[in-house]
């Protein structure tokens, strides 16, 4: 597979620090009212990689990622940003550090992708303080390497799942951050599309050296970019590891409750589950074909 | 059916302590003899025989807007609605005070016809405005239209009141809803009007039924969706319009009687629809009682205890569960 | 802005050039209207008897015509018309609802049952009762926003809770009014159409005293309520402090429009109307408060110039706005409903 052309990093953002970014996780405990969403879960992300959080719908891994990001204020344990507990950061100084896109967020009517995008420079910002010129070249810069830059003055009602997608990313890395948190990045688009924002992704990653993690629905596609992944049932960690390593029969079977084949994915060599079904079996369609007879 | 006699003798009940109930307290021992005696004419009698319009206006009002409610919450499937969170009492109220003001109208009988027309246009324009748009009528959209439909229709009624002070009196009695004014003279032409709408609303209940699983799904299994809309539609506008043009607006009896219905008897709305003309007199009944006794000599309209019910009422339903993805 | 931005942000530029216009050319319209507003009447004068009479040295006539009267009554509705604007449209974004103004959520129904109460029950007027009223706004609200809370804050919860209350209140109102005497209903129902009859200098100098703090108060805070207006989920991955900021711009809001109720009583869908007029005017993703309050502030005004001068008689200001607008806010319904992204 080819890789679409990047700009270099103008102000090389990211590239000597992020070697140092690391987003860990102690014992984390998440409960809405008396159910215990998220139960325990530890996790240590560091050194430019990407990550999946896979399960099963209700499994916790969305609250788990929104805890990872302050979003949820979770019940015990810890997230250590970069060294630093993240709860008694400045919110503000966070958002410089870990950006977050949650799952299919909403943009205002009538807004610009460029206005969407410079919104990203936020939490640079203090009351009366003034549009820089590192402002604008982050935003610009974010805008090129999502391929929007032509997009700049549409309205964001007028674009396409995919562009509006880019767009939000692009919201995301304007905020000028070592550690990316996507929820669902691939929600609601089309196949196509769903190759193109992981691509950018992994774009972004290879190059300005972001760490990613994502809660992705697509096991393929999450064994094919990421680098490690996180496996949850019922708010625990059930595996964690590469993912030759978490896509196995007996972990997919645990979490997911089918039964699969493992197979290796031709394009990518990672792993690749094939579900097994009932009208797949053959004995099953031989009798079926019989009676037709 | 034990709860359905459980109902209809508690009803009856109220009935009787509505009759005896007042500003002066009369013996049950002489309401009875008030009744079964013509010739009795002192005071307690005359008291007794005068409460009783009041009291068959309570339960006609009663059993009228708790089957509006529960079809329009059939309809919309919305559990928030109502004939007057929908819009549906402002459209009367401005219809009457505009014939009052610019058509010189001013007896009972003529705001019956009036407040039918406002009532059915009001309702017409909320469904039409709250429907709009790919997501369809959903619980936000139809509040809010008939929330912005009320709010203007109020302003406007009230800036045509403004320099009339004489409608103005008039008005301010009619607006707040209240069985006082019952007398049979009047309730006699609105009757086939409530009774035409009780019956539509008979015919229509399978359709309802069906409408719960989803349009797009009702229609699959047969049922014509437009149609059970429009008639189900026709059947609230009688009956809350009916009822408007007599007792003034009541709020929230069509609102809260269906949930309660739903709860004792389950999801099935032949059986909602029953129970619910057993508990909407009931309601009423019991808040008018309440409406009497609170600041005795004088009455609280039970259009006020209905509404002090009520909003707490669809509170709690907006929290609740059932409305999480709102 | 500075120059450093002027090599591809064509878009921030435009819009803000158009921001720029919209509301110089709204400022002199308010001004212009102000300025009718002030010269017309029984008797027409002319700038110059005006400027004698900020100076002091007109005739004592004109003086009181002008000075007591007609300029109070203006500069009232000005400030007023920009307090209805601004807390209608912080509402309007805050709740992510182009609908949800605070004649729709109960707000303005607070203030206006608590003054029915003070003139009916307590039979008291002027500063009196507009203390009553923002009192009664300032609890309604904190009535809805407890009410509203329940497992965290949803903006669509808020809504139909404010409606629910809004007609509680409404028909604890009515029932007062059937027991007032002819003279209360009179002037019960003045106020509740919204008047600025009865301006004078007290409430100029309160109500432009709050527009100014007010304005000092949301400008800051505009910056995170676009930001609330991305989610706020995206809004507190930004760094902002989703729940107090939230409280901030709703206690403002409040307060701003309590004090405008309290002097002018509720004047018909100003704070509905101006937002989503702001909105369309400037075209662009933000939230257009200030803008609101200068629309705001030219309804008032010229729905105030018809009022007088339109017709043979005179009506109360609130008369106009909601004949007026009552059609308007139908059309706006009806584009709102239709593109949902809104809702």
């Amino acid at each position: 597979m080819k890789l679409p052309e990047i700009p270099t990093d103008p102000l090389n953002h990211g590239q000597q620090q992020s070697q140092s970014a690391s987003l860990s996780a102690q014992k984390i405990s998440v409960a809405y009212g008396t159910h215990l969403a998220v139960n325990g879960v530890d996790l240590d992300a560091h050194g430019g990689q990407i990550g999946a959080i896979i399960g099963a719908n209700g499994c916790g891994k969305s609250t788990f990622l929104r805890a990872l990001a302050r979003l949820v204020k979770p019940q015990g344990g810890t997230v250590i940003l970069n060294g630093h507990d993240i709860a008694k950061l400045p919110t503000k100084r966070v958002a410089t550090q870990l950006g977050i896109l949650p799952q299919s967020p909403i943009a205002p009517d009538g807004i610009t992708v460029f206005d969407l995008v410079s919104r990203g420079r936020y939490p640079y910002h203090r009351f009366g303080s003034h549009w820089s010129r590192q402002d604008q070249d982050a935003v610009e810069h974010a805008l090129e390497v999502t391929h929007m830059s032509d997009f700049a003055d549409r309205s964001v009602d007028q674009l396409s799942g995919g562009q509006r997608q880019r767009a939000w990313i692009a919201l995301t890395l304007a905020q000028d951050t070592d550690i990316v948190l996507l929820d669902e990045p691939t929600t609601y688009l089309d196949v196509a599309y769903q190759l193109e924002v992981l691509d950018l992704l992994a774009d972004l990653n290879a190059i300005d050296g972001i760490i990613i993690i994502m809660v992705i629905h697509d096991i393929n596609l999450a064994a094919r970019y990421a680098d490690w992944i996180l496996a949850m049932k019922d708010g625990t960690c059930d595996t964690f590891g590469t993912p030759s390593e978490v896509i196995t029969p007996d972990v997919i079977r645990r979490v997911f409750g089918m039964d699969v084949r493992i197979i290796q994915d031709p394009e990518s060599k990672t792993p690749m589950i094939i579900a097994d079904s009932r009208h797949a079996l053959g004995p099953k369609r031989e009798i079926l074909e019989k009676e037709k007879l | 059916m034990l709860f359905l006699c459980l109902g209809c003798v508690t009803l009856v009940i109220l009935s009787l302590v509505s009759v005896a109930i007042g500003s002066r307290t009369i013996p049950l021992n002489e309401v009875f003899h008030a009744f079964s005696d013509p010739a009795d004419s002192s005071v307690s009698a005359a008291a007794a025989r005068l409460r009783v319009p009041r009291t068959i206006l309570g339960i006609l009002a009663g059993v009228a807007l708790a089957v509006a409610g529960t079809l329009m919450q059939g309809m919309t499937r919305n559990p928030l609605a109502d004939p007057s969170i929908l819009g549906l009492n402002s459209g009367a109220a401005f219809a009457i005070v505009v014939s009052m003001a610019f058509f010189g109208l001013n007896t009972p009988k003529q705001f019956i016809w009036v407040a039918l027309i406002g009532s059915a246009i009001a309702a017409l324009a909320v469904w039409l405005l709250g429907s709009m748009g790919p997501s369809g009528a959903t619980i936000l959209k139809l509040t809010l239209a008939g929330a912005v439909v009320t709010a203007m229709l109020s302003s406007l009624t009230s800036a045509i009141l403004l320099p009339r002070i004489q409608v103005i009196s008039t008005y301010r009695f009619w607006q707040v809803g209240g069985l006082s004014g019952a007398r049979f003279a009047l309730m006699v032409p609105v009757l086939p009007m409530l009774i035409g709408g009780l019956t539509l609303a008979l015919l229509t209940i399978p359709g309802i039924n069906a409408l719960a699983m989803g349009d797009e799904l009702a229609e699959g299994l047969g049922s014509r969706v437009k149609f059970t809309r429009g008639v189900a539609w026709i059947a609230a506008v009688l009956l809350s319009a009916g009822t408007t043009s007599l007792a003034g607006p009541i709020g929230f009896v069509g609102l809260v009687v269906p949930h309660a219905a739903r709860l004792l008897v389950g999801s099935d709305y032949r059986h909602i629809l029953a129970a619910s003309a057993v508990l909407g007199p009931i309601l009423l009944l019991a808040a008018d009682i309440i409406g009497r006794v609170l600041t005795r000599p004088s009455d609280v309209e039970v259009g006020i205890v209905t509404a002090i019910i009520g909003a707490p009422f669809f509170i709690i339903l907006a929290r609740g569960r059932m409305l999480r993805q709102v | 802005m500075n120059q450093t931005n002027d090599e591809k942000s064509v878009a921030l530029r435009a819009s803000f050039k158009r921001a720029v216009m919209v509301i110089v050319s709204l400022f002199i319209l308010a001004l212009v209207l102000l300025y009718i507003d002030i010269i017309f009447g029984d008797s027409l004068y002319s700038f110059t008897d005006v400027m004698d009479v900020i100076a002091s040295r007109a005739p004592s006539g004109i003086t009181f015509v002008i000075g007591e009267l007609r300029l109070p009554r203006a500069l009232t509705a000005f400030a007023c018309g920009a307090l209805f604007g601004m807390a209608g449209a912080s509402f309007q974004r805050l709740l992510h609802n182009p609908l949800a103004s605070p004649d729709i959520i109960g707000i303005t129904e607070g203030a206006n049952t608590a003054a029915v109460f003070g003139i009916v029950v307590l039979g008291i007027s002027g500063l009196e009762l507009s203390a009553f009223a923002i009192v009664g706004g300032l609890t309604t609200a904190i009535v809805v926003a407890l009410l509203t809370f329940h497992h965290g804050f949803a903006p669509q919860r808020l809504v139909l809770v404010g409606i629910a209350i809004g007609a509680m209140l409404n028909a604890i109102g009515s029932w007062m009014l059937i027991r007032a005497d002819q003279w209360d209903i009179q002037s019960a129902s003045r106020w509740l159409t919204g008047s600025l009859a009865d301006s004078d200098w007290t409430y100029v100098i309160i109500t432009m005293i709050t527009l100014a703090i007010g304005l000092i108060a949301v400008m800051p805070l505009s910056r995170q309520l676009d930001m609330l207006r991305l989610g706020d989920d995206v809004a507190a991955g930004l760094g902002v402090k989703v729940g107090l900021s939230r409280a901030a711009i709703v206690i403002i809001a409040v307060l701003m429009l309590s004090i405008a109720t309290s002097a002018v009583g509720p004047i018909a869908f100003v704070s509905f109307l101006a937002g989503p007029i702001a909105v369309r005017l400037i075209h662009s993703g933000s939230s257009a408060i200030a803008t609101s309050g200068l629309v705001g502030s030219c309804l008032v005004l010229g729905s105030d110039v018809i009022a007088q001068h339109a017709t043979g008689t005179q009506f109360p200001v609130g008369v106009v706005t909601s004949v007026i607008g009552g059609p308007v806010l139908v059309v706006l319904m009806y584009f709102s409903m239709r593109k949902e992204s809104q809702l």
